[in-house]
């Protein structure tokens, strides 16, 4: 090997090692361009994690996971990131909620956690921010130092509703107006491209691309470029030791100074073509220069890249996975697909029940802030608590049948996706849109819409999606 | 029988009845008012059932509580009458209120 090992720093030189080092990216992040302070901030964390030898996060390998029933209650362990793809979750969450509804888990790759399972406890945490605080993570893990950049989706209030309020307007139900347009004539030249009478993945071929082409109209970002936002955004989720992923920490590097490097390029080139009496556009970059409470947000670059990697993300894997969740649901029931056929105007409660039953984040993560007493439970100040969306989703107390997908389900608006509270998804309408859309537009178009395999799921605890869907499709003879 | 308006933004409105006990948002539900959402059903946990009670009855319909104070920190165009009406239970002494429904509910 030609690079030298350091060895471990003796325990006393450890302190004043650490300080140093820390100093040192700190000084790092108020000085240097964004895109070179990340690399630089790479090179320093992993001088820092051989000096003082910090062990690196075990990559998850995967194991058959046994049935439920042969496990004892302490030994469950949710946040197994295999748990979605073995088809396993479902019988592990219910038995959660019948048996340890508030149920702790002291040991994991990710630390001690709660995991709260039942829809009327998940809605009472996430309604109250004092006692579950959002900081400093959402995700069960910690993603890796340097990357923990500042979203406000990890923030409490006040700080949580000024930087909110500041963005939220490029997804408010006003400007999808402008949007609707553009949105339809994407999916039809999407769909009118599709293969027929073969199989194709539907997940790169429908879901990725109109996501991407989405995400690029909200940033006003080069169209050409579009398939680096979703990149991007897949890997920022998806490191091992925040969600169980499959994100190398060194790509994931990589991946985030190259967004670092077209973001800030993205805000100066906005502001020189701003200046040179271009009007502003509704895109997110335009919003947050004229606003005055986010106009230097470049100045604050940890916050500025997390307000844009928290809007590609959120409106990355949630689409994506709800669009090709319900082919793969009205095909898994067959009788929902000819309700659907014989009455489209069911498609806007379709879409809410899409979301539901896919539930295409399964958590957020809150931090108790007091002790306090939850279902029985005593939980302690600084303990971790996991609201699991996907588990409250079906909740027989509230939902009747509720692994079941029904379309025109009376209360599938009321499905935690989304989240309560202050932190609820304001992207929400814009989802619902966008899937509203496609399954117009589906329907216009296809007399058959088959799933033709078996789906690849994700490996993640966090994310729950599908990799792989093959899909044939067969269109309607023209009328004449 | 005691009823309720709410004006709806393209200028009509819609004449509910009011259900002793029963949440605003409920009755809008029931009756089909549109642009009122209320996603979560009544939990004051979504800010989707935004109106805006007429200056004449803020008062009748009594102060926002905490929970709806912190859900509308994050409602757009919010004004001194504004309610999220799952939060506003229907009495009599209601009779004749007139509320404004917004054009978004976010």
């Amino acid at each position: 090997m030609k690079t030298s090992i350091p060895l471990p720093l003796p325990r006393v030189l450890e302190a004043p090692a650490r300080n140093l080092l820390d100093r040192a990216l700190a000084s790092a992040q108020s000085r240097v361009p964004i895109p070179l302070q990340i690399k630089s901030l790479h090179l320093l964390l992993k001088a820092k994690q051989r000096l003082l030898n910090q062990p690196q996060f075990p990559v998850p390998v995967e194991a058959p996971i046994p049935p439920v029933a042969e496990v004892a209650l302490d030994d469950i362990d949710v946040s197994n990131p295999f748990l979605y793809r073995q088809g396993r979750w479902l019988e592990y969450f219910a038995r959660l909620r019948e048996e340890a509804p508030v149920h702790y888990r002291p040991h994991s790759p990710f630390g001690a956690f709660w995991s709260i399972t039942r829809y009327d406890d998940i809605l009472a945490v996430d309604k109250n921010h004092e006692d579950f605080s959002a900081e400093p993570f959402i995700i069960l893990g910690t993603p890796p130092e340097g990357l923990d950049i500042e979203m406000f989706i990890a923030m409490d209030p006040p700080r949580h509703d000024a930087q909110r309020k500041a963005v939220q307007d490029v997804v408010a139900p006003k400007n999808l107006q402008e949007m609707e347009g553009l949105i339809r004539t994407r999916v039809q030249d999407v769909l009118d491209n599709l293969p027929e009478n073969q199989p194709f993945n539907w997940v790169p071929t429908v879901s990725i691309e109109l996501t991407a082409r989405m995400l690029a109209t909200l940033l006003d970002f080069p169209y050409d470029d579009r398939h680096k936002l979703v990149y991007w955004s897949d890997l920022a989720a998806g490191s091992a030791e925040a969600t169980g992923g499959t994100a190398a920490t060194d790509e994931t590097f990589e991946a985030v100074t190259d967004m670092a490097r077209h973001f800030a390029k993205l805000w100066y080139d906005k502001a020189a073509r701003t200046a040179a009496g271009e009007k502003p556009g509704f895109d997110l970059i335009s919003l947050m220069q004229g606003n005055p409470d986010t106009a230097d947000l470049i100045r604050r670059p940890m916050e500025f890249l997390g307000n844009l990697a928290l809007l590609i993300v959120g409106g990355n894997d949630t689409t994506r996975n709800s669009m090709s969740a319900g082919v793969l649901a009205l095909n898994q029931y067959p009788a929902e697909f000819a309700k659907l056929r014989a009455a489209p105007s069911l498609i806007p409660n379709m879409v809410s029940e899409i979301i539901r039953w896919q539930t295409p984040l399964a958590y957020m993560r809150r931090v108790a802030t007091r002790d306090l007493m939850l279902g029985g439970q005593f939980i302690r100040k600084g303990d971790k608590l996991v609201m699991w969306y996907a588990s409250g989703n079906r909740d027989e107390r509230k939902f009747e049948r509720a692994d079941d997908f029904i379309i025109d389900r009376p209360n599938a608006r009321q499905h935690m996706s989304f989240g309560y509270g202050v932190h609820r998804c304001m992207g929400n309408r814009l989802a619902e849109l966008q899937l509203k859309i496609l399954w117009e537009e589906l329907l216009a178009r296809f007399e058959t819409i088959e799933v033709v395999g078996e789906p690849e799921r994700v490996q993640s605890n966090f994310v729950r999606g599908y990799s792989d869907l093959q899909v044939r499709v067969k269109r309607k003879v023209a009328a004449v | 029988m005691a009823t309720m308006k709410f004006l709806l933004h393209d200028g009509s409105s819609r004449e509910v009845p009011l259900i002793d006990g029963t949440s605003l948002m409920q009755l809008a539900r029931d009756h089909g008012v549109p642009g009122i959402d209320g996603d979560c059903g009544g939990a004051c946990a979504c800010g989707t059932c935004h109106v805006v009670v007429g200056d004449a009855w803020i008062k009748a319909a009594g102060p926002r509580t905490s929970e709806e104070q912190q859900m509308m920190a994050m409602t757009p165009d919010v004004q001194p009458g504004s309610r999220l009406c799952c939060q506003i239970t229907a009495s009599a002494a209601l009779d004749g209120l007139e509320v404004r429904v917004p054009e978004y509910q976010m």
